[in-house]
């Protein structure tokens, strides 16, 4: 019989090696789907995996775009996985990006044609503020009310989504567009433009915020006494409430913190890789980022790199499309097996496989 | 501004067609979450039920047996999550949302060759004199079969947990799969059983949509159902009759706010657009004001044990 | 209309993969908003894509990528394309407008096309668009004439102008053979989500609109019209939709981006390629009118017909006065035909239209 037993603490080497395994995985059944459905299977793997860091036409563009694409992934998951950490379930990032752009984007064309450099650091502080804002909502109620969370930040993506189709069609509409939905680009104005930081590298400034949300949120976590509260909060809620932790600041804390993070990734993105508020602003990068939280463990370091993975999956996805014509659901599947493999084999951290009979102890 | 076009007696009876998908997968996914485990793929099942139903239907002409075929699919799609989340022990959010991507990826696969095809359609169920009673017959009498095998499905539900020792030992798991386990019950066993059944009445959902509402296969065709249902278990506070009545709110409110636009009433689209979700926190905020809460307290916990 | 199987797309991915990127092959390559599989928009542009490599063979090579959001990730995805060796490239949806102009000034070398927008700001951007107007005139006439009820409905998206172009010209041609016709218009607030156009579509039905006309890409509302045993009528939109013929689809309006693409993928290989405003319709061949089926009347058909004729003929305008606004104001003078400008900004309804647009 084999049955698992839990280890005292987690492996550090299987920590590492596991990854790798889901990874090779991967690249064996995925491998084999790409296969079936026509391409060469080693050529598909190489072009996800491989191209877009380093194949001669296109890794000199693609390798800093991993940056850009994992920037609000990054910046959302390390917000949300410190609510995930107490127990608030903030499913509604989604929301909390498209306000976070929205209230940003409004502040600073409120502002139009200004050439201040207060522009953008205003614009970055309503971009928080909006995204906060509208997380406060379920924190408020979830405090006043104790209504559940989950439904009220996931309602509140659709009711988000109407906002922004009806300023991109309204609002905050291009004046100068011709009648059509969309505000102005940001990218042409550059008292607001979110510009890299340095050139040619995908450093705009929502990377470099993703990389201190990063730091910041390894210092709370590990060192600080409201990381504590919060963890307890999670792990052993009555035991929080004995040691005098507030549960009503924790969830005000927390979806405050994910909310202005989701904010903060909304508004980086519109002033800077989308350039503009339209009907379709939001990718989805909300719900990815749950994602991206849960494969990095909920442990900043662990969020950085499996954000930088998605973004490879994604970038190296799309070549594999524009390269080998393979259709786009199949790389959807694709990314679906390989956060299976992720989470499968990461049982190996946490728990020894035993062979035989339950032994003695 | 013509409120008097709207029928009441028509209304309802598209409420109810509306709100059936919902209705069966958030039902599904309530059994589910009584037994403790947070599954977040319904869109993933949904989708995978409506393009294996659909493709059934097509090919052997039933409907009736691609209900079946789409419940079966996504039934099985779920034991993926079942295994990860029960014997690999992997986070169940996560794991969710991983069976979300595969099954939308997988369903656009599978259906490519199927779109553009009409499928066989359900027909509406001859309930003899029922159906030509006044106002309620056209209301609650003139639906097809799965309308009421959604509305049987709440009933037995409700029933199986509150009055069968199977459903008792449902709930002991999801609220303390620790003391369950000391009872000596088969905690991942139940597990299993009941992930096994959200994926099947999830794949139902999906199916009605393909095969009743739609009826067409096009990729993405849920279009979000999944999460919808989702919510409403939230809503429903785990219990089953109020699945049904947060299914009809939140079916009710769009067929409703849809009839108001077409009657042309003068409120913002954009506020009529945005009502079904903004009513549906109202009616929660007013529930939970009065303290009623309920969510298994061992919901979305892994269960090992070795402890 | 074929309809490609996985694998056929897959062997061809796989011939095309293998061709090096030789001198006399070019590269031709499509960025879609949607899924190909969606039936609809995308599906319309990718058989134009197909056509492209039908007509010259092996000397073109075709790319695409699906499902590509017009937020942040459009810009990379066409400078990927750039990168890879495409000549010419095609952006099918208004969101790419910005990206395309911007990724156009790092390529001056490769040609953009993008669709339904008006930005040029390089020499290498050209913009194309379909009058789907002329196609919605025809529709409104069939839809004016096939009432019974006298109330006719409009499944909406967005308040964009190529919507509201639709919704009047739908409504004025509707009005003009039957002048009690009432038009009922709802707005899904997306393009896609079958459940909501089906709900759209029986919350009208139950109002007692009879005839359907759909400006989301779902075949729902037909579905949603099969249930009324041809009391309800409808048509396809984007694509034919044939499934739901003879009725409730009695005929449809198709984007046909084929004559174009070709046309333009043939400037670029014989040189020729010149950046342009194209607004193409029925006389190119861009927007179609399927079949009209035998549950419309023969006289309605034939009417039908004869406006098809005289617009691709150039003979007759959708917009030509006398129009007044639904304010009242007076917009076309009798014989007067609107100008494009005022058309591609279109942001009011004409008069008779009582509902308003929202925004």
């Amino acid at each position: 019989m084999i049955r698992l037993e839990k280890r005292p603490t987690p492996s550090r080497l299987w920590t590492a090696v596991t990854p790798v395994f889901a990874v090779l995985a991967t690249m064996l059944v995925g491998g084999a789907l790409f296969g079936f459905l026509g391409a060469d299977p080693f050529e598909a793997i190489r072009t996800i995996f491989w191209d877009p860091l380093f194949h001669p036409q296109f890794a000199a563009y693609s390798r800093p775009q991993l940056l850009v694409k994992a920037g609000p992934l990054i910046l959302i998951a390390i917000g949300l996985s410190i609510g995930f950490r107490a127990g608030i379930w903030n499913i509604g990032a989604e929301g909390q990006y498209i306000m976070g752009a929205v209230v940003g984007a409004a502040a600073g064309l409120a502002l139009y044609p200004s050439d201040s450099v207060l522009v953008f650091p205003l614009m970055i502080l309503a971009g928080a503020l909006g995204g906060w804002a509208w997380a406060m909502i379920p924190a408020v109620l979830k405090t006043r009310f104790g209504t559940n969370e989950i439904l009220v930040s996931l309602m509140l993506v659709y009711v988000a989504q109407t906002i922004l189709a009806s300023v991109s069609s309204g609002l905050l509409r291009n004046p100068e567009g011709m009648g059509f939905p969309g505000s102005r680009n940001f990218k042409q104005w550059d008292a607001a433009h979110n510009a890299e930081i340095i050139a040619g590298t995908g450093m705009h400034w929502g990377v470099a915020a993703a990389l201190i949300a990063v730091i910041a949120a390894y210092v709370l976590m590990a060192r600080h006494i409201q990381g504590f509260n919060i963890r307890l909060t999670g792990e052993a809620p009555r035991a929080a409430r004995f040691a005098g932790v507030s549960p009503t600041r924790i969830v005000v804390l927390c979806l405050g913190i994910s909310g202005a993070l989701a904010g903060l990734a909304g508004l980086f993105e519109v002033t800077g890789p989308a350039g503009q508020i339209t009907i379709d602003f939001n990718s989805n990068y909300g719900f990815t980022a749950i994602i991206v939280a849960f494969l990095g463990r909920l442990h900043p370091i662990g969020i950085l790199l499996a954000g930088l993975l998605m973004a490879l999956t994604y970038i190296g996805g799309e070549l594999a499309q524009l390269m080998l014509g393979v259709p786009g659901a199949s790389i959807q599947l694709f990314q679906g097996m390989l956060l299976f493999f992720l989470l499968a084999t990461d049982v190996f951290t946490n728990y020894r496989v035993r062979i035989g009979a339950k032994g003695v102890a | 501004m013509d409120l008097s076009a709207i029928n009441p007696i028509l209304l309802v009876a598209s409420i109810m067609v509306s709100a059936t998908p919902i209705l069966l997968a958030a039902l599904g996914e309530m059994v589910v979450e009584k037994s403790g485990v947070l599954n977040l793929g319904v869109e993933g099942m949904m989708i995978t039920g409506a393009v294996v139903g659909f493709v059934v239907a097509v090919a052997s002409g039933l409907p009736v047996l691609g209900f079946v075929a789409g419940a079966l699919a996504a039934a099985v799609l779920s034991l993926s999550f079942g295994v990860l989340t029960q014997y690999l022990l992997s986070n169940q959010v996560a794991t969710g949302l991983g069976l979300t991507m595969v099954g939308l990826g997988l369903s656009a696969l599978i259906g490519k060759p199927y779109e553009g095809v009409k499928a066989p359609t359900l027909p509406k169920l001859d309930l003899g004199p029922l159906s030509d009673l006044p106002v309620v017959g056209r209301m609650l009498f003139s639906h097809d079969v799965m309308v009421y095998l959604s509305l049987l499905l709440v009933v037995a539900v409700w029933a199986f947990l509150k009055f069968t020792r199977a459903g008792l030992i449902l709930r002991a798991v999801g609220e303390s799969h620790d003391s369950a386990h000391a009872l000596g019950y088969k905690v991942v066993r139940v597990r299993m059983a009941a992930i096994f059944f959200g994926g099947a009445c999830a794949g139902l959902g999906g199916a009605y949509l393909s095969l009743v509402r739609v009826p067409q296969w096009t990729e993405g065709l849920t279009a979000g159902a999944g999460w919808i249902a989702l919510a409403i278990v939230v809503f429903a506070s785990w219990r089953a009759g109020r699945v049904l009545v947060g299914a009809y709110l939140f079916g009710g409110i769009t067929v409703l706010q849809l009839n108001l636009q077409a009657a042309g009433a003068q409120v913002p689209v954009a506020l009529l657009s945005m009502s079904p979700y903004l009513i549906t926190i109202l009616v929660l905020v007013l529930i939970s004001a009065r303290g009623v809460h309920g969510a298994p307290a061992s919901l979305g916990r892994s269960f090992h044990a070795s402890h | 209309m074929n309809r490609r199987t996985l694998l056929a797309s897959a062997a061809l991915a796989m011939s095309l993969g293998g061709a090096a990127l030789a001198q006399d092959t070019t590269k031709a390559c499509f960025v879609y908003v949607g899924p190909i599989g969606d039936g609809g928009w995308t599906y319309q542009h990718h058989q134009g894509a197909l056509a492209v490599q039908e007509a010259y063979g092996d000397k073109v090579e075709i790319a695409w990528q699906e499902s590509v959001p017009e937020g942040a990730d459009a810009e990379r995805v066409l400078t990927q394309m750039a990168l890879s060796g495409c000549n010419i490239i095609f952006t099918t949806s208004f969101g790419y407008m910005d990206a395309t102009n911007a990724v156009a000034a790092k390529f001056p070398d490769i040609k953009f096309e993008h669709a339904t927008g008006y930005k040029r700001e390089h020499p290498n951007v050209a913009t194309y668009d379909a009058r789907f107007y002329e196609g919605r005139a025809v529709l409104g006439h069939i839809a004016g004439k096939m009432t019974k009820s006298n109330k006719i409905g409009y499944i909406a998206s967005f308040p964009i102008p190529e919507v509201i172009q639709g919704i009047n010209s739908y409504y004025l041609h509707a009005k003009k053979v039957n002048p009690d016709v009432e038009l009922v218009v709802t707005w899904a607030y997306t393009w896609f989500d079958p459940s909501k156009e089906a709900d759209a579509a029986r919350a009208m039905i139950d109002q007692g609109v009879d005839v359907i006309a759909a400006h989301t890409d779902s075949t729902a509302p037909l579905g949603e019209a099969a249930k009324e045993n041809g009391a309800v009528i409808g048509f396809g939109q984007a694509s034919d939709m044939a499934a739901f013929k003879p009725s409730p689809r009695v005929a449809s309006i198709i984007d046909n981006w084929a004559p174009y693409y070709v046309k333009r993928v043939g400037a670029v290989m014989d040189g020729t390629w010149e950046q342009g405003a194209s607004w193409a319709g029925m006389p190119e061949g861009e927007v179609v009118i399927g079949e009209i089926t035998e549950a419309v009347p023969a006289d309605v058909k034939a009417e039908a017909e004869a406006m098809i004729a005289a617009i691709t003929a150039g003979e007759y305008h959708p917009f030509t006065g006398p129009i007044n606004k639904a304010d009242g104001s007076a917009w076309l003078a009798e014989g007067e035909v609107a100008d494009d400008g005022t058309l591609a900004g279109m942001n009011f309804y004409v008069e008779g239209i009582t509902a308003e647009i929202p925004n």
